[in-house]
């Protein structure tokens, strides 16, 4: 207790030490003074008395630095002189002091990019928004479905209406849209959003106003819109007059009643929203009309926040007993369905959930490479603490407790962390809007996946360095707590190439090294050999020579005679373009965006099994899809000009639905029905991928665009033309037919490919950059062991030499020292990945966990890296010169 | 003449002797010298030079409270007064030293 009050005294000091030093400086005075006055009284003349006071008084100086240090903190002195000693010795050996901050700048900064992407991705992930530490995801469940659904609007309704444990909820539903800019148009994304949207997640927009209580309620009754400040700046020039100016989105005029504040980008993790409108618009922006009002129909993707102090579980609490009271009064819609809270981190209708995993795999990663980072600084600190040991022997010897040693070699931990956490800072702030970069660049589409720095990222930062510390301490704590005086002053033993007993804390610090980087090595392999995998699969369509791109006829309110009119016009002449094979429209490009139609099917012939509606995917094809694509028809014909609206339905199907549905008899003539019509089948096509390069076979099927017609489509073009040369030569035919009407970017289908499998790809080379860092300071590790391990045993190696060892003799002994260190590092990094790869999952296409190859090639890098470390040393062991060797003491 | 150092003479004495001498009532450094010379007819003069980092060495502890007045001949001056604190480590610190003098006397006495 007395000492907590004589810490306040001693703080209350430390901010006064201006007025301290005067108050002390006037008592003296005082003291003095009153002397001189008494001697005075006593007949002293006026100089005396003022001199013999001051004599009797002695050193004021003294009095008052000695009174100074009654209220100092000693710790805090021996700090500053540690802090002083410390950088002292860094600065005497530059070259140990570079390498191990750069270390660990390598091994924080590693750690701290990745904090700051886990913070700004998935923990606060939404800039400008209010109280993010409450905010949570609101999805629905159903019994029998695994993950989230979406929500009605009318439940979304009763749960805001009912709950009372939270702040406010509020919908935010991704659309997209087309803008038409210059002669190219861009698809724009954006959100569906409830009318209280930007009050409940307090952002104010910059200029004009939110979305007013009622303006989400009726069947397209307010065709507001609010915009983004890039949206602002980028497509209306930063047009001051925008407010009440008018916006084409999917062919509905907008009133732009808002700009959104710069900086704010949305609540959906990944991309950058554009503009936002309320759900009264959402039957523009979405198929299956007006919604409000329908139980079951669920779109609605929503957030909700906690009021302060209620705990998740309290608030799911509520949720769940709303949701079980609304599955009783509306048990046609709501059996078995209930609704669930998800931390925003985990958010089932965003990126977030796609990105946990990598960024936690990420994470495991960096602190491994963290750890090889920490044993290397180690090492070259176990070194140096050798040749110390005579310097801390003296320093024992002449009475620094034990304790004051520890802290001083502490002290020289913190600073290298220190020094390494700054810079691991200034990495992360460099990388931190790396990850984007990692994902491939789209049109219009602005993806935002920021890092975030803030004060918790700082802190964590903080504490790896702290950590880092203690564990570098702790390598030549241990060696000077072993230090007997009586025998290191005697002494400065020479080592011997192996055996000698000291070494076992470097060399287990190198096998633990060798370890990491053979478990990240094997990592990296495996996701590689997936990555190939999925590349050389076939997607069962040509992904060269093929072109894909669009024109957004729903954007720019075409009906559907016009369009009809439209794209026949465009086909003819873009078939009519020198050098272009064939062409044809499709609702869904392959690997796109877009989703399938899917039907309830029934098949002539195929008896339905109780309990099974068989549910079947399908895509809109014009004619000459199958050769314009690739897709090659095994039987049978694809569509031509005269399937239309007056020509017999027909349908084509692949091999899958063959197999499935007529036990692979031919299907030719047989019928299929579909959304209540029935369809002759007039070919079979190969499989090919349709969602993603991952997917597995599946039954699926086309049907002929004029006879199922849906205006939207992308428009695919079989050319040996690269899109550039074309791109150009299609948004003048475009603009020719129509002036208002712009042309998507074009790509090919490998580029759209490649992007289908950016995820991976992602995974890949971040793995493959953290695992060639790791390898790289584990080569480091190697080098410096081996190194010093030569140069501590020169006179044995010497005598060695003069008893007749020849130069490939030395060379051995120390290479199969080295290669001794990897295989046992190996060893333990072969049990760790067996364990550890299965964590990889999701991210192993058709490549097994365990996978031979992949350990073969960890195993073949990781031996080449080792003697390629190795190598140096044991060359500089056969160039010892005995007779120097062996004279040296 | 001698002249006795207390902070020479037995540890911690010179903190009680300057508690002791607070006891009756707040005073400044200088008186706080003069009273422990005067009381001991001379025996005991304090070191200027470690008055004052004792007293401030108290303050850090809490036995006492320092606060700007006027002095006798009317000049600003710092007074020290006992805390509640200061008061018990006073009769604490003043009921050890009778038994260290009485050991010591009995000491003398008998061996």
């Amino acid at each position: 207790m007395s000492t907590l009050r004589e810490w306040v005294n001693r703080l209350r000091f430390f901010w006064n030490r201006a007025r301290f030093d005067r108050e002390m400086g006037d008592e003296l005075q005082f003291h003095i003074e009153t002397r001189a006055a008494e001697l005075e009284e006593r007949g002293v003349s006026k100089e005396d008395a003022m001199r013999r006071a001051r004599n009797e008084f002695g050193s004021t100086q003294l009095a008052r630095e000695d009174s100074r240090e009654a209220w100092q903190f000693q710790w805090l002195e021996d700090l500053a002189m540690d802090l002083r000693v410390g950088f002292r010795m860094l600065w005497r050996s530059p070259g140990f002091s570079v390498l191990a901050i750069l270390c660990l700048t390598l091994g924080i900064g590693a750690n701290a990019a990745v904090f700051s992407w886990v913070e700004g991705i998935l923990f606060r992930p939404y800039p400008a928004v209010a109280h993010q530490e409450r905010l949570m995801a609101l999805a629905g469940t159903a019994r029998g479905e695994t993950g989230a659904t979406s929500l009605s609007w009318p439940d979304f309704l009763d749960l805001q209406k009912n709950c009372t444990l939270f702040d406010a909820f509020f919908v935010s539903k991704i659309t997209g849209t087309s803008l038409n800019i210059g002669d190219r148009a861009e698809r724009t994304i954006g959100s569906i959003v409830s009318a209280n949207y930007f009050d409940a997640i307090g952002v104010h927009p910059m200029l004009g106003r939110g979305f007013v209580f009622g303006e989400d309620v009726g069947s397209a009754a307010h065709p507001v819109a609010v915009i983004s400040y890039q949206l602002w700046q980028g497509r209306f020039k930063g047009d001051p007059q925008i407010i009440g100016k008018t916006q084409r989105l999917n062919g509905v005029l907008h009133t732009i009643i808002g700009v959104a504040p710069q900086g704010f980008y949305g609540t959906f993790v990944g991309w950058a929203m554009q503009f936002w409108v309320p759900a009264s618009m959402e039957e523009i922006f979405e198929a299956g009309g007006y919604k409000l009002e329908d139980r079951n129909a669920r779109w609605v993707e929503a957030y909700a926040r906690l009021k302060p102090g209620v705990t998740a579980q309290q608030a799911q609490q509520e949720l769940s007993a709303v949701a079980s009271r609304l599955e009783k009064d509306y048990p046609l819609t709501n059996r078995g369905r209930s609704v669930q809270l998800w931390p925003l981190w985990a958010t089932p209708f965003n990126n977030a959930g796609t990105l946990l995993p990598t960024l936690s795999i990420t994470l495991v990663v960096v602190l491994c490479v963290l750890l090889i980072a920490c044993a290397n600084v180690g090492n070259l600190l176990l070194v140096r603490s050798f040749s110390r040991r005579h310097e801390m022997t003296v320093r024992a010897a002449i009475g620094a407790g034990r304790g004051r040693l520890l802290k001083q070699l502490l002290t020289e931990g913190l600073i290298l962390s220190g020094l390494g956490a700054a810079g691991g800072l200034a990495v992360a702030y460099w990388s931190r809007h790396a990850l984007v970069l990692l994902f491939p660049a789209r049109a219009g589409v602005s993806m935002y996946l920021p890092g975030d720095l803030d004060w918790r990222v700082l802190a964590l930062t903080a504490g790896v360095g702290l950590l880092s510390t203690l564990l570098l301490g702790l390598f030549p704590a241990v060696q000077t707590s072993k230090i007997d005086l009586a025998t290191a002053l005697k002494s400065e033993m020479a080592g011997v190439v192996g055996g000698q007993g000291k070494s076992w804390a470097r060399s287990a610090l190198v096998v633990l090294q060798v370890s990491l980087s053979f478990v990240l090595l094997v990592g990296t392999a495996l996701l590689v050999q997936s990555l190939q995998k999925i590349r050389t699969t076939n997607p069962g369509f040509s992904t060269d020579r093929v072109l894909t791109t669009a024109v957004d006829l729903v954007s720019a309110g075409y009906d559907v005679p016009r369009a009809k009119t439209f794209q026949d016009e465009l086909l003819d002449r873009v078939v009519a373009l020198p050098g272009v094979e064939s062409a044809a429209f499709a609702r869904v490009t392959p690997l796109g965006y877009g989703a399938y139609s899917s039907s309830p099917i029934a098949v002539d012939g195929y008896n339905v099994p109780p309990e099974e509606e068989p549910v079947v995917e399908y895509n809109e094809v014009g004619p000459a899809y199958f050769a314009t694509m690739g897709i090659p028809v095994v039987s049978g014909r694809e569509f031509n000009r005269s399937d239309d609206e007056s020509g017999a339905l027909v349908a084509v199907v692949n091999e899958t639905m063959v197999t499935q549905f007529w036990r692979g008899k031919n299907p030719l003539g047989q019928r299929v029905q579909v959304k209540g019509r029935w369809m002759t089948i007039v070919g079979v096509a190969k499989d090919s991928k349709y969602q993603s390069m991952r997917d597995q076979s599946k039954p699926f099927f086309y049907v002929p665009r004029r006879q199922n017609f849906a205006i939207g489509a992308s428009l695919n073009i079989r050319t040996p033309l690269n899109p550039r040369t074309i791109g150009d030569e299609l948004a003048r035919e475009v603009q020719s037919l129509d002036g208002n009407l712009a042309l998507y970017e074009v790509i090919t289908l490998q580029e759209q490919v490649d992007r289908s499998t950016s995820p991976q790809k992602v995974a890949v080379t971040l793995l493959a950059v953290l695992g060639g860092l790791a390898l790289s300071l584990a080569a480091i590790g190697l080098y410096g062991v081996m190194s010093y391990a030569v140069s501590q045993s020169t006179r044995e190696l010497g005598l060695r030499m003069a008893l007749g060892a020849r130069a490939s003799d030395l060379l051995r002994l120390v290479m199969v020292q080295g290669l001794a260190l990897t295989a046992a590092g190996v060893l333990l990094g072969l049990a760790a990945a067996l364990l550890l790869t299965r964590l990889l999952g999701t991210y192993l296409y058709r490549v097994s966990p365990h996978d031979p190859r992949a350990f073969v090639v960890a195993l073949a890098v990781m031996l080449a890296t080792a003697i390629a470390a190795s190598c140096l040393p044991a060359w500089r062991a056969t160039r010892i010169d005995p007779m120097r060797a062996l004279r040296q003491e | 003449m001698t002249r006795n150092d207390p902070s020479q003479l037995l540890p911690g004495t010179l903190f009680l002797l300057i508690l002791k001498s607070l006891g009756r009532g707040p005073l400044h450094g200088y008186a706080i010298a003069k009273r422990i010379k005067n009381a001991s007819a001379n025996g005991l003069e304090i070191e200027d030079g470690s008055l004052y980092p004792a007293l401030n060495r108290m303050l850090v502890k809490g036995w006492l409270e320092a606060e700007w007045g006027t002095s006798e001949n009317n000049r600003k001056a710092r007074f020290y007064r006992l805390t509640p604190e200061g008061r018990k480590q006073l009769h604490a610190e003043a009921k050890e030293f009778e038994k260290l003098v009485k050991s010591i006397q009995l000491v003398m006495r008998t061996v």
